[in-house]
């Protein structure tokens, strides 16, 4: 039986970590995730967890370091310019090889920004998250359920590959209300942390959790081993596809860019056009082979994403630039219209026969 | 024939990497002696700094966390938060606790937060050559103060434990220092309080040690103590700023 509630994409966030275990979260406000930490303040209490607001979001990932080292499922969240701040964090969580997951409402920036709803952190999540050599696991869900449902599976994969996932949403779902089925059961049992650091009750030799290595053969060495992890990891990446199969134009949009397209989508489909959308459900790794696969059959490409062009270029890089891709974008806490997104698909298709 | 002195089993037999005249070395083996005495070696969680003390992971035998420079407070709060019935300890230069790890220690204090903070200041950055430092005291020649530090420009020295003793979650706090025999049982004293205030749950503790560092102060290690004795303890005086024991 499925069980329906109404609830907020940041509620729903915080109530799939708490069904998946995660009784740990460190948090500090930041507008628009706010409502995450407001969730969590409220429930940890009641279940014996742990709600701390920290004094900064440096400080609150850093508790998340110390929680996943000890063992635990843990978990912060933030928005956009909160999450630059913790890029030091996550780069010592990569560096020690930890599991925790992050949530990131994006809003629009540089800098203190705005508060509406944002993509401009494509570039900081997929490849400058910070310093170092190393990858966030990012789903990127398009709907309430979705951040439900992606937020449960990023505890499993952040316990199963020792890596930090991180759920980037923008402040748009973070405050839609949607039904959501939270029947759905999560895999709380921990895999075996012989590595945590929970003391060594006389049973044990010493655990160190560390980033140092100040041998740059033996670094070089744990960085390549690193990597090979992350291959294996290339093979979680995943797409929605939408009225695909005989698309002669793809839209790739991610988060609720997709949801507009698809609107535009459906009104083009009434006026002749054979147009579809490929969504990615994972950021990194990026499906490049099913945008691959997407390029076999069709003319031409257009991203839509709420930025100045981030997405676009793993785009180019999945399809090797074989076909043309456009973008139609908004930025600055703009979001796209449907208007818009017609518009770009009859270009797109209006060029790709001449 | 009897054994009347022995390594405690809580500190590693290897080699220390600390400098000549250094006094990291009777501090971490002070730590060591309390969690044997204590005998809580086993349920002990240390947390190493950045800066000299980087590698005390290898020194200790319970397990142990590295943790960003300045962060150790808030690691250890992830730590203790997670698992309450471990002991949990950082241990922490001046650089990194009283600079760029300044919110964490205060902030760490004021949640009350039941850990032990090891705190070793010797008024400079050692590891990276020899830098000014919160705590480096007025007038002192380090490499980015060639002049003497100037407190019209650079400020005044920290003074940790006044500072953390106005906050209610500080639930001890001493100022002790290894420069003597008598410092250096002070200072075990201080340590093996600061734990058993953690054992007993009643808050934050913190025990800051005046330390040497003669690479960098450019002394013999004696004439190091006795620049510490005649010139840092003035400045920062030795004894206990808070002890909730003491008060209602």
């Amino acid at each position: 039986m499925t069980e329906k509630v109404l609830m907020k994409g940041n509620e729903a966030i915080a109530e799939a970590a708490i069904m998946a275990g995660c009784r740990h979260f460190f948090g500090y406000p930041i507008t628009p995730q706010t409502e995450v930490a407001a969730y969590m303040s409220k429930r940890m209490p009641k279940i014996g967890g742990t709600y701390l607001q920290a004094e900064s979001e440096v400080a609150a990932i850093n508790m998340v370091y110390g929680a996943s080292a000890a063992g635990v499922r843990a978990m912060t969240s933030s928005s956009s310019p909160g999450i630059s701040l913790k890029s030091e964090g996550l780069s010592y969580l990569a560096g020690s090889d930890l599991p925790a997951v992050l949530v990131n409402i994006q809003r629009g920036g540089p800098g203190l920004g705005g508060i509406r709803p944002s993509q401009a952190d494509y570039f900081q999540a997929t490849r400058s998250s910070g310093h170092g050599d190393f990858h966030l696991i990012v789903f990127a869900p398009n709907t309430v359920q979705e951040m439900f449902d992606l937020t449960i599976e990023a505890f499993e994969v952040a316990d199963r590959y020792r890596m930090t996932a991180m759920i980037l949403g923008d402040g748009m779902l973070g405050q839609v209300m949607e039904p959501v089925d939270i029947s759905r059961s999560a895999n709380i049992t921990l895999p075996g942390k012989d590595w945590a650091l929970t003391g060594t009750k006389g049973s044990r030799k010493k655990n160190i959790v560390n980033s140092l290595y100040l041998e740059a053969e033996e670094l070089e060495m744990l960085n390549f081993k690193r990597f090979e992890k992350y291959a294996e990891v290339e093979k979680i990446a995943r797409t929605e596809n939408y009225l695909t199969d005989d698309a002669d134009v793809i839209i790739v949009a991610y988060g609720i860019c997709a949801r507009v397209a698809k609107n535009a989508i459906n009104e083009a489909r009434k006026n002749g056009i054979k147009v579809g959308l490929v969504r990615p459900v994972t950021l990194w790794p990026f499906p490049k082979k099913q945008l691959e696969s997407a390029a076999e059959k069709a003319r031409a490409f257009i991203v839509v994403e709420m930025s100045m062009g981030q997405m676009i270029q793993d785009v180019e890089l999945a399809i090797r630039c074989s076909r043309p891709v456009s973008l139609c974008n908004r930025t600055g806490g703009m979001v796209p219209t449907p208007e818009a997104v017609l518009a770009a698909i009859e270009n797109a298709d209006q060029a790709g026969r001449s | 024939m009897q054994t009347v002195f022995e390594r405690p089993k809580a500190l590693s037999d290897v080699s220390m990497h600390y400098c000549p005249g250094c006094t990291h070395g009777i501090i971490h083996r002070l730590v060591a002696e309390v969690l044997d005495e204590l005998n809580i070696t086993d349920k002990t969680i240390g947390v190493a700094p950045v800066g000299c003390a980087v590698l005390a992971y290898n020194y200790f035998e319970c397990d142990m966390a590295q943790a960003a420079h300045g962060r150790a407070p808030a690691v250890g709060t992830g730590i203790k938060r997670a698992n309450p019935d471990n002991i949990v300890f950082t241990y922490q230069g001046d650089g990194d606790l009283a600079a760029i790890g300044t919110a964490e220690t205060v902030h760490a204090a004021a949640r009350g937060e039941n850990i032990t903070v090891i705190f070793v200041n010797n008024a400079i950055y050692g590891m990276t050559g020899g830098q000014m430092a919160p705590t480096t005291m007025p007038g002192q020649v380090t490499q980015t103060s060639p002049y003497g530090r100037d407190v019209k420009t650079a400020g005044y020295p920290v003074k940790v434990c006044e500072m953390l003793s106005t906050l209610d979650g500080t639930a001890y706090a001493e100022r002790v220092s290894v420069d003597s025999v008598k410092n250096v049982k002070n200072t075990k004293k201080a340590i093996k309080k600061a734990f058993e205030y953690q054992l007993a749950g009643k808050g934050f503790s913190i025990v800051e040690v005046l330390s040497t560092c003669s690479t960098n102060w450019g002394m013999e290690p004696v004439e190091s103590l006795t620049w510490l004795r005649e010139n840092m303890i003035p400045y920062y005086p030795l004894g206990v700023y808070k002890d909730k024991e003491d008060s209602k």
